[in-house]
């Protein structure tokens, strides 16, 4: 039924450009993940290590609330965006549903979670390194959010790379705000749920090692150019 | 003020992320909610193309379910409903969420099941027979079991059959909450009788050990419509390039891009905007 030869002449296919917009969908997957992760970054680090630093009432149930969402299922946070961006939801008037503004906004949702958690942990661990010589420094907690993110920048990029598997692997939340539709919403993990669907299991097959390879390719070229940093700082 | 100051994050990073999309070079498009089989059976790729270029409006078509394709747009969330159960589609106009109803084609369901026909079906006209012998058999049998049209015509068939399903439903009769293609693949994997539309089986590509076992009843008639969303209970519905999405699909030069898609020299639906009762 499902023979090498056919996921192989299926993926040349891919390869080749000869068969649909295979380079479109590839790069329209890439355009919603990264930007959602890259955006999630940028408030998530943040207020990771804000929540690692500070001290105020409620502190601990928000973290256990973080940790847990961290495992937020997909599909749900899918239905909450399709509602609230639904013409009839409370954000209806903005006419984002079925776009891939709507699929960035729940992968945002997806991985912030799992990007303030492991900030969190990461640079509170530090912290417990840091706090008498920052302290006799002179340097308030929040004051020291720069410097303990900037050290702990290596072993945040793991971090980074938790939220970006997050977001390239989840078909679930998409498929919902996003529709799949054709050359404007279908992604890679959408297009192999159709493809299975419409029972042409090599190319779905051969979508999946696209998928795959390219998430190898980021995450490589990640930790890359975090072991050269590392190298490059440790022989300053 | 929790909820409001949430609306307000989620509609920032929203609208933030507008800033990154991709550049919208089609401004002129509407959103039409249509079914699985029309998408899943290759359908939209010859029609769509000739429309736009006729047109210049693109069709981003979102493929669902007959009864979730209403239900989107019920939310007012699509422009035009192309769509496959008549009854659903008279209570979505009489709730008035539509305007007017146009039939637009048709073509059949048929029975399909494992080539050993363990219910000795295979070769019968009479569909109801068909459903009789099933549940009497108790051979297994997937339902789609999500509201789609195929749904409402397969739990139509059991009633006809004088089957009454809340009462003899068992192990046998798996509703597996899926479209189309998911529901042959999974019928294929279990040796299970199914019902499909035409168009999807002849495109689908696992048939494996799946064939044919019951066609040409007229109870199998299976009758698509295109309804535009009322505009007056959704002003942001796009009436003027819906409508013309519509009546291009019915005029002369819709009806024969229609018919003239075909797969492995098989026609897959057949035109008839022009028969009243349809």
């Amino acid at each position: 039924m499902l023979q090498d030869v056919s996921i192989i002449s299926a993926l040349w296919k891919i390869i080749s450009g000869g068969d649909g917009d295979f380079y479109s969908i590839i790069l329209l997957s890439l355009e919603v993940t990264l930007t959602a992760v890259t955006l999630a970054g940028c408030v998530g680090l943040p207020l990771g290590a804000m929540l690692a630093l500070t001290r105020f009432r409620g502190r601990l149930p928000i973290i256990v609330v973080i940790n847990t969402l961290m495992g937020f299922p997909p599909v749900v946070a899918g239905l909450v965006v399709f509602l609230l961006l639904s013409r009839s939801g409370p954000l209806g008037g903005l006419g984002l549903l079925f776009t891939p503004q709507a699929m960035m906004t729940a992968q945002f949702i997806l991985v912030l979670p799992i990007i303030v958690a492991l900030t969190r942990q990461t640079v509170e661990d530090l912290w417990s390194e840091y706090a008498d010589h920052m302290t006799s420094l002179g340097v308030g907690r929040i004051g020291s959010i720069p410097t303990l993110l900037w050290d702990a920048r290596f072993s945040l990029v793991t971090t980074m790379l938790a939220g970006l598997g997050r977001a390239s692997a989840e078909v679930g939340a998409i498929l919902i705000v996003g529709g799949n539709i054709a050359g404007y919403t279908r992604t890679m993990t959408t297009s192999i749920a159709l493809e299975t669907s419409k029972g042409d299991l090599p190319l779905a097959m051969a979508l999946g090692v696209v998928l795959i390879t390219i998430t190898l390719c980021i995450n490589g070229l990640a930790y890359g150019v975090s072991r050269i940093g590392a190298k490059l700082a440790g022989g300053r | 003020m929790l909820r409001r100051t949430f609306l307000t994050a989620l509609a920032a990073t929203t609208i933030a992320f507008t800033a990154f999309g991709p550049a919208s070079a089609e401004d002129r498009f509407i959103t039409v909610a249509s079914t699985t089989s029309t998408q899943d059976s290759g359908l939209f790729n010859v029609l769509l193309p000739a429309f736009t270029a006729k047109t210049g409006i693109t069709v981003k078509v979102v493929a669902q379910g007959t009864g979730q394709a209403l239900d989107t747009a019920r939310r007012g969330d699509a422009d035009v409903v192309f769509v496959h159960a008549k009854a659903q589609e008279e209570k979505f106009l009489a709730e008035g969420f539509g305007v007017k109803r146009y039939p637009v084609m048709y073509n059949d369901f048929i029975v399909v099941g494992p080539k050993a026909d363990p219910a000795g079906i295979a070769g019968g006209k009479d569909v109801a027979t068909a459903f009789k012998t099933m549940a009497d058999k108790k051979v297994p049998f997937v339902s789609r079991g999500d509201k789609s049209g195929t749904n409402t015509a397969e739990l139509k068939l059991w009633q006809v059959a004088g089957v009454d399903l809340a009462a003899v439903r068992g192990d046998w009769y798996r509703e597996i909450g899926q479209g189309m293609g998911a529901t042959l693949n999974t019928a294929g994997a279990m040796g299970a009788y199914t019902l499909s539309d035409r168009a999807t089986w002849l495109a689908f590509a696992n048939k494996g050990d799946l064939v044919v076992v019951v066609e040409g009843d007229k109870k199998l008639f299976n009758q698509y419509g295109a309804m535009l969303v009322n505009p007056e209970k959704f002003p942001t519905v796009k009436a003027k390039d819906g409508q013309a999405f519509i009546d291009w699909l019915v005029s002369p030069e819709g009806q024969a891009v229609i018919a003239s898609y075909k797969i492995n020299g098989t026609q897959l639906f057949f035109p008839n905007a022009t028969d009243p009762k349809a």
